[in-house]
C-alpha cells in the first residue's frame, strides 16, 4: 500500500491552528535551510491511511496470541479507560506535590501491591521496560558492593538459557557476563553454579519458572550458594505470570527483582512499547534505588476519616493511611534511569488491574495461566515432541528437530503456517538451547474453545505438512505479504522514504 | 472479585481432570512446600464499575491546570483530534513487537514512515524506532559514540538537568567519565569547552534550544567538538526543528530528543518518547530496532526489522544496548502527530511558541520580572525577581494557572506554547504583577 | 565445497594465505560460509590493530546472527578489506577472493591444517 508520503498534495491538510493573537516574532538563530517534507494529507485521507495500516496488524484482540515468554494475555478496557482520565493525562510532572496527590497515591499503592506479590520491602517504578528494569536492578546490586568498597565482584552469572537482555543489561552496567550451562533438565546445574561462584561474584540472574518454563525446585539452594559467596540474586520478573499468589521472589531468596507490568499486569504491548519495568528490592538495597520516591509527608495517626476508610478497602493489609504524600530522593541513589517516574499511564493500567482482580483474582489467573499451558502441551506432545516432559508453569518449549531432520519442515515453516489460521506463532528459536524451538504461552484469558481450536489447527498442519512439505516452505499465502526477504533489507538498507 | 477468564469453574475442573490432575493443587505439586505463599495480603477484588470510580476518585486528587507555562522538559502543546483516533485502534494498541513480518505490515510500515519524518526533522541519515526518553536518548547517545581510546563523555551544563542525571547514571553503569561543561550568560561555554577536551573524548552533547529556552551556537560547538576528534550530539526540541538549523546543518553526528511534544500528553511525565537519528556512518550503532524496506516473494514492497544483528537478542552481551521494548505506540503518535500537522502546521506551531514566549516575556518584564539572560530565546526564558519565586507562583496558583518552574529562590523558567493565549498571558502578567507591586 | 590447496585452514574455519611478502590474508571457508547463510555485514578491525592467535578480530553478521571470527596468526592489521562493508554477499559468492584482513609483522601461528585435513576435520566434527 501507499506510504502517508505518497498520498495527497500539497496544499492539502487539517486546519488546526488559531492565527497568532501576538506580534509575530521568529526565531532569532541560524534557520534551517533544507526543506522539511512532511506528508500533506486532509484529516480523512490520514484517517483512512491508519486504518487500512491497522488492518495489516495482528493484535491480541485479533486473535490468538501464544507468543511465549511476551504474556499476551488480553488488555482490560477498563484498563484504558482509567489511562484517559484528564486527572491524569492532562497533569505536568513538575507540578508542586500538592497538587499531584492522585499521581502520587498510584505510584505509592501500585508499589505497596507488587511488593506484596514479589515480597520485596521496596520499589521503583521509573524503569520503562523489562530491560530497563535489569539495568536498573543491575545498578543496585553495583551500588551495594560498591557501598562496601567490594571492587571486585565483577562477574554475573547468568543461565545459557536466559533472554538476551538479561547478558546486554549485564554488560551495560561494566559486569563481566559468565554464562553456565543449564542441566539436562533445562534448570540450573548446582555443580556448575557452584564452580562458577567466587569472590568474584557479583550476583546471579535468573527467571524462575526459567525460560524453558519449568519451575527450578532446587531456588532456596540456589540463592543459597549466591548468597554464600556474597553475590546478590537477581530476580527476571518476564515469567511471573506463573506464580503471582503462588510464590514469591522475595521467599525465593530473590534480592532484586523486575517485573514487566506488559505482561504480567495485562497492560498493552503497543506494537512495542511503552511498557513499564518495575524493579522492587529488599530492604537493605532500598538508598539505592533510582528517581524520585513517594513518601507520607508524616506518619499522622488519629482518627480515619471517612473518605480514608474508602481507601483502606483498597489498600494492601497493614499498609498506612496515605494523606499526605511527597517525593524523596533515596539517601544513596544511583541518580535517575529515566526523566521523571517512569511511564506513568502504563502504571495506572496496572494499577487498575490490580484492584479488580485483587487477593483472589490475582493467584486465580497464574493458576490458569499453568493449567492452559498444561492443557494444550497435553493435547499435543504426541505429535510435537516436547523439550522437556514434566509439568509446565505458563508456557512450555517443543522442538521440532525430528520433523525438520525427517521432512525438511522447520520451526520457522510451522510458525508461518499457522499465520493462515489467523494465528499468532509462538515466540521461534528460544530458548537458544532447544534446537528449532517453538514457545507456546497461551495465557489465561484463552477460553477452553479457543484452545481446542489451536490445538486441532496445530494437529491439521502437522498432517499437512507430512503431506506436502513444500506447501510449508511456502506458508504464509494468504496475508497480506508473504515472507520476506530480509537479506536484501539488511545487505543494503534503505531505513526511510526518499522524497522526489 | 474482577476476572478475565473466559473458562468457568466447572471447565476448569474438567480441563484438570482431563490432563490427569485432580485440583489445581495438584496442578502445583511440583512447587516445594517451604517456598509457596500462605496468604496474599492485597486487597479484596472489586468489579469493573468501581474499580474506575476508585481510578477516578484517586485522578480527583489531582489538580488539572487550565493555563500553563511550565515546561522544563515536557510541554503542553494542542493535540490534534485524530491523534487518540489512530492511537488508539486495538489493533495498534494490542499488539507486541513486529516480529511476524506477514501480520504486522501496518506498525512495520508505520515506524518506517515515523522514521522518515525523524530524517526528515532532524535531517540526518538514519533514525530507529525510538528509546524510552529524550533523556535515555541521551545517554544511549554518548554510548554509540565511545570507542577503545575515546571515553570520555562530555556535557554541556546547559542542559537539562534531568538529562544530566541519566547520562551520569548510565555512565556510572558502564565505568565511564563525564565531565560537565560550565554555562556562561546563558550558554555553553565555548572556550571552557576548548580547553577542556583532549583525545580521551568521546563525545560532547548540547541541548538545542538549551534548558534556559536560549539558542545556543551549535556550528561553533561542533566545529569545538570536531576539532578534538569527538563526536558531536545534539538534543534538539522537535518543534524547533521545524524552523531551526537541523543538527545535520550544524555537523551533528547524532541528534536525539524528547518527542513529547509531537502528539504526547504531559500525562505526568510519562510514557514519551525518545527519538535517535544518526549518520549514515553511524547507523550500525543505532540502539534498539529499525525498520527498513524490502520485498516479499512475489516482490511485493514491504517493511521488516533490519539490522537485528546489532541488538540484544542476538549479540547478548556484546550489544551496545540491551534496549527491547521500546516505545512503539508513542513513535506512532508522532508519526500522526507530524502527519496531520504537516510542513505548515510544524512551521506555524514553532512560530506561535516562539511569538507568545516572547510576548509573555515582555508582559512579565513590565510586571516587574527581569529577564535573566539578554539571549535569543525559543519557547522558555528565566526570570529574576525581588520577590520569591515561592510566592509569585503561590499566587498564580490561586488563579488557576501552573507559572514557571522556579529554578531558584528568584529565579523561574517560564515556557509559552501555541495553546496559552494573550488572554491569559495577560492575566498572569497582572496577576504578577499585583505581587511585585505589593 | 571448494578448499583450494595452496591455502591453510584453522579449526575455527578460517584460511590463511601466506604471501611472499611475509603478510597473510585471511578469509572465511567456503564452508564457514555455506554453514553462516546469508551474510549482511562483517566488523572489521582497524589497520594498525593487534590480532593474537586464536582470539576474535571481527565479526560477520547473517539476519538471525553473529559469530565471531578467530585470527589463525598473531600480528598486526595491515589492511582490512572495506570492500566488504558494501557487498557483504562477497563473503558467500567468493569466498576465497573475499578476504578480510591483511596481517604483517607475523609472530606466531595457530596449528594449521592442510585442505585435504581440514576437510577431513569438519566432516568428522559432524558427524
Amino acid at each position: 500500500m501507499k506510504l502517508i508520503f505518497e498520498r495527497g498534495k500539497d496544499g492539502q491538510g487539517c486546519t488546526l491552528l488559531p492565527e497568532c493573537d501576538v506580534p509575530e516574532i521568529a526565531i532569532d538563530a541560524p534557520v534551517r535551510e533544507k526543506k522539511l517534507h512532511l506528508p500533506h494529507v486532509s484529516e480523512n485521507e490520514l484517517s483512512r491511511h491508519y486504518t487500512e495500516l491497522a488492518k495489516q496488524v495482528h493484535g491480541v484482540n485479533d486473535g490468538f496470541y501464544p507468543l511465549g515468554s511476551c504474556t499476551m494475555k488480553y488488555n482490560p478496557k477498563v484498563n484504558e479507560e482509567a489511562a484517559a482520565l484528564p486527572g491524569f493525562t492532562k497533569i505536568h510532572p513538575l507540578q508542586p506535590a500538592h497538587t499531584v496527590q492522585g499521581c502520587l497515591e498510584v505510584l505509592k499503592r501500585t508499589e505497596e501491591m507488587l511488593c506484596e506479590i514479589t515480597g520485596m520491602d521496596a520499589m521503583t517504578l521509573q524503569p520503562a521496560a523489562g530491560a530497563h528494569g535489569e539495568f536498573t536492578g543491575l545498578l543496585l546490586i553495583k551500588a551495594y558492593h560498591d557501598s562496601r568498597g567490594d571492587k571486585k565482584r565483577t562477574k554475573i552469572i547468568v543461565p545459557d538459557s536466559a533472554h538476551g537482555t538479561n547478558p546486554a543489561s549485564a554488560a551495560m552496567c561494566g559486569f563481566q557476563v559468565i554464562s553456565i550451562p543449564s542441566g539436562e533438565d533445562g534448570c540450573v546445574d548446582l555443580d556448575r553454579l557452584r564452580e562458577a561462584v567466587g569472590e568474584d561474584t557479583a550476583g546471579l540472574m535468573l527467571t524462575n519458572p526459567n525460560t524453558v518454563g519449568l519451575f527450578d525446585k532446587n531456588i532456596l539452594e540456589i540463592t543459597a550458594i549466591i548468597h554464600e559467596a556474597g553475590g546478590l540474586a537477581y530476580y527476571d520478573g518476564a515469567n511471573l505470570n506463573a506464580v503471582m499468589g503462588v510464590v514469591r521472589p522475595g521467599d525465593m531468596g530473590f534480592d532484586v527483582v523486575h517485573l514487566n507490568l506488559h505482561k504480567t499486569f495485562s497492560t498493552p504491548h503497543g506494537g512495542g512499547g511503552p511498557g513499564s519495568g518495575p524493579v522492587g528490592c529488599k530492604a537493605f538495597l532500598k538508598e539505592f534505588l533510582p528517581g524520585l520516591q513517594p513518601v507520607l509527608k508524616s506518619e499522622e495517626h488519629g482518627e480515619i476519616a471517612e473518605d480514608e476508610e474508602r481507601a483502606l478497602r483498597f489498600a494492601v493489609a497493614g499498609a498506612p493511611v496515605l494523606r499526605e504524600l511527597a517525593f524523596a530522593a533515596p539517601e544513596h541513589s544511583v541518580g535517575s534511569v529515566k526523566a521523571f517516574y517512569g511511564n506513568f499511564l502504563v502504571v495506572v493500567k496496572a494499577m487498575t488491574y490490580l484492584l479488580m482482580l485483587g487477593r483472589e483474582g490475582i493467584p486465580e489467573a497464574s493458576r490458569n495461566a499453568v493449567l492452559n499451558a498444561n492443557y494444550m502441551m497435553e493435547k499435543l506432545k504426541d505429535l510435537y515432541p516436547m523439550a522437556y516432559s514434566e509439568t509446565c508453569m505458563h508456557e512450555f518449549v517443543m522442538t521440532l528437530e525430528k520433523m525438520k531432520h525427517e521432512i525438511d519442515v522447520s520451526a520457522m515453516d510451522i510458525a508461518k503456517s499457522l499465520l493462515d489460521y489467523g494465528i499468532h506463532p509462538p515466540t521461534m528459536y528460544f530458548p537458544l538451547i532447544v534446537h528449532e524451538a517453538l514457545m507456546i504461552e497461551p495465557t489465561e484469558t484463552e477460553s477452553r474453545e479457543t484452545l481446542d481450536e489451536v490445538i486441532a489447527v496445530f494437529r491439521e498442519i502437522y498432517e499437512k505438512a507430512h503431506e506436502n512439505p513444500q506447501a510449508a516452505h511456502e506458508a504464509p499465502v494468504g496475508t497480506y505479504v508473504r515472507r520476506l526477504d530480509e537479506v536484501r533489507a539488511a545487505r543494503k538498507p534503505i531505513l526511510r522514504y526518499e522524497f522526489q | 472479585m474482577g476476572s478475565y477468564l473466559p473458562n468457568t469453574k466447572q471447565e476448569q475442573q474438567e480441563m484438570l481432570r482431563e490432563i490427569g490432575f485432580e485440583s489445581f493443587d495438584a496442578l502445583f505439586a511440583h512447587i516445594p512446600e517451604e517456598v509457596k505463599l500462605k496468604t496474599l495480603k492485597l486487597p479484596s477484588g472489586v468489579s469493573e464499575m468501581e474499580a474506575i470510580d476508585e481510578m477516578e476518585t484517586v485522578a480527583g486528587k489531582n489538580r488539572v491546570f487550565r493555563h500553563i507555562f511550565r515546561g522544563a522538559g515536557a510541554y503542553n502543546h494542542y493535540i490534534p483530534a485524530i491523534v487518540g483516533s489512530v492511537v488508539n485502534k486495538e489493533e495498534f494498541v494490542t499488539a507486541y513487537t513486529p516480529y511476524q513480518a506477514e501480520i504486522s505490515q501496518g506498525i512495520l510500515q508505520s515506524i518506517f514512515e515515523y522514521q522518515t519524518m525523524i530524517c526528515e526533522l532532524t535531517g540526518m541519515d538514519a533514525s530507529n524506532a525510538s528509546v524510552y526518553d529524550g533523556a535515555t536518548a541521551a545517554a544511549e547517545a554518548a554510548a554509540m559514540c565511545r570507542e577503545r581510546k575515546r571515553s570520555v563523555v562530555y556535557l554541556s551544563g546547559t542542559t537539562n538537568p534531568q538529562v544530566i542525571s541519566v547520562v551520569e547514571t548510565y555512565c556510572y553503569a558502564s565505568n565511564t567519565k563525564v565531565v560537565i561543561i560550565p554555562e556562561k550568560d546563558g550558554v555553553t561555554d565555548q572556550d571552557a569547552l576548548k580547553a577542556s577536551l583532549d583525545d580521551a573524548a568521546a563525545c560532547f552533547y548540547v541541548q538545542q534550544p538549551n534548558y534556559y529556552g536560549n539558542f545556543e551556537d551549535a556550528d561553533a560547538l561542533g566545529e569545538i567538538t570536531h576539532a578534538a576528534g569527538a563526536k558531536f550530539i545534539m538534543g534538539c526540541n522537535p518543534i524547533a526543528l521545524a524552523v531551526m538549523k537541523t543538527p545535520a546543518e550544524c555537523g551533528a553526528d547524532i541528534a536525539v530528543g524528547e518527542g513529547q511534544p509531537l502528539g504526547l500528553g504531559l500525562s505526568f511525565g510519562g510514557p514519551y518518547l525518545g527519538f535517535m537519528a544518526a549518520t549514515e556512518k553511524m547507523t550500525r550503532k543505532l540502539p534498539g530496532r529499525i525498520v527498513g524496506e524490502t520485498v516479499d516473494r512475489d516482490g511485493k514492497r514491504a517493511y521488516v526489522l533490519t539490522l537485528q544483528a546489532r541488538e540484544q537478542h542476538i549479540r547478548r552481551e556484546k550489544a551496545s544496548s540491551n534496549i527491547c521494548s521500546n516505545q512503539a505506540l508513542c513513535a506512532l503518535t508522532a508519526g500522526v502527530y507530524m502527519a496531520a500537522m504537516g510542513e505548515d502546521g510544524m512551521k506555524k506551531t514553532a512560530s506561535l511558541c516562539c511569538s507568545k514566549a516572547h510576548y509573555l516575556q515582555k508582559e512579565l518584564e513590565k510586571a516587574g520580572l527581569t529577564l535573566k539572560y539578554d539571549r535569543p530565546f525559543f519557547h522558555e526564558f528565566v526570570t529574576t525577581s525581588q520577590i520569591k519565586a515561592e510566592k509569585l507562583l503561590a499566587a498564580l496558583e490561586e488563579k488557576g494557572i501552573l507559572g514557571g518552574l522556579p529554578i531558584g529562590e528568584y529565579e523561574i523558567l517560564w515556557c509559552a506554547t501555541e495553546k496559552n493565549t494573550k488572554a491569559e498571558m495577560d492575566l498572569a502578567a497582572a496577576i504578577v504583577k499585583e505581587v511585585c507591586g505589593a | 565445497m571448494n578448499h583450494p590447496t595452496e591455502l591453510k585452514y584453522s579449526k575455527s574455519h578460517e584460511w590463511v594465505k601466506f604471501q611472499e611478502d611475509g603478510t597473510a590474508l585471511i578469509g572465511l571457508t567456503d564452508y564457514a560460509q555455506d554453514a553462516l547463510g546469508d551474510l549482511v555485514f562483517v566488523n572489521l578491525p582497524e589497520a594498525g590493530d593487534e590480532v593474537t592467535a586464536g582470539e576474535a578480530f571481527a565479526d560477520v553478521e547473517s539476519v538471525k546472527a553473529v559469530s565471531d571470527v578467530f585470527s589463525p596468526v598473531s600480528g598486526t592489521v595491515a589492511e582490512v578489506n572495506e570492500d566488504l562493508l558494501d557487498a557483504p554477499e562477497r563473503m558467500n559468492e567468493d569466498p576465497y577472493g573475499a578476504w578480510l584482513i591483511k596481517v604483517e609483522n607475523i609472530t606466531d601461528q595457530e596449528e594449521l591444517l592442510d585442505a585435504e585435513a581440514y576437510i577431513a576435520f569438519y566432516e568428522s566434527e559432524e558427524a
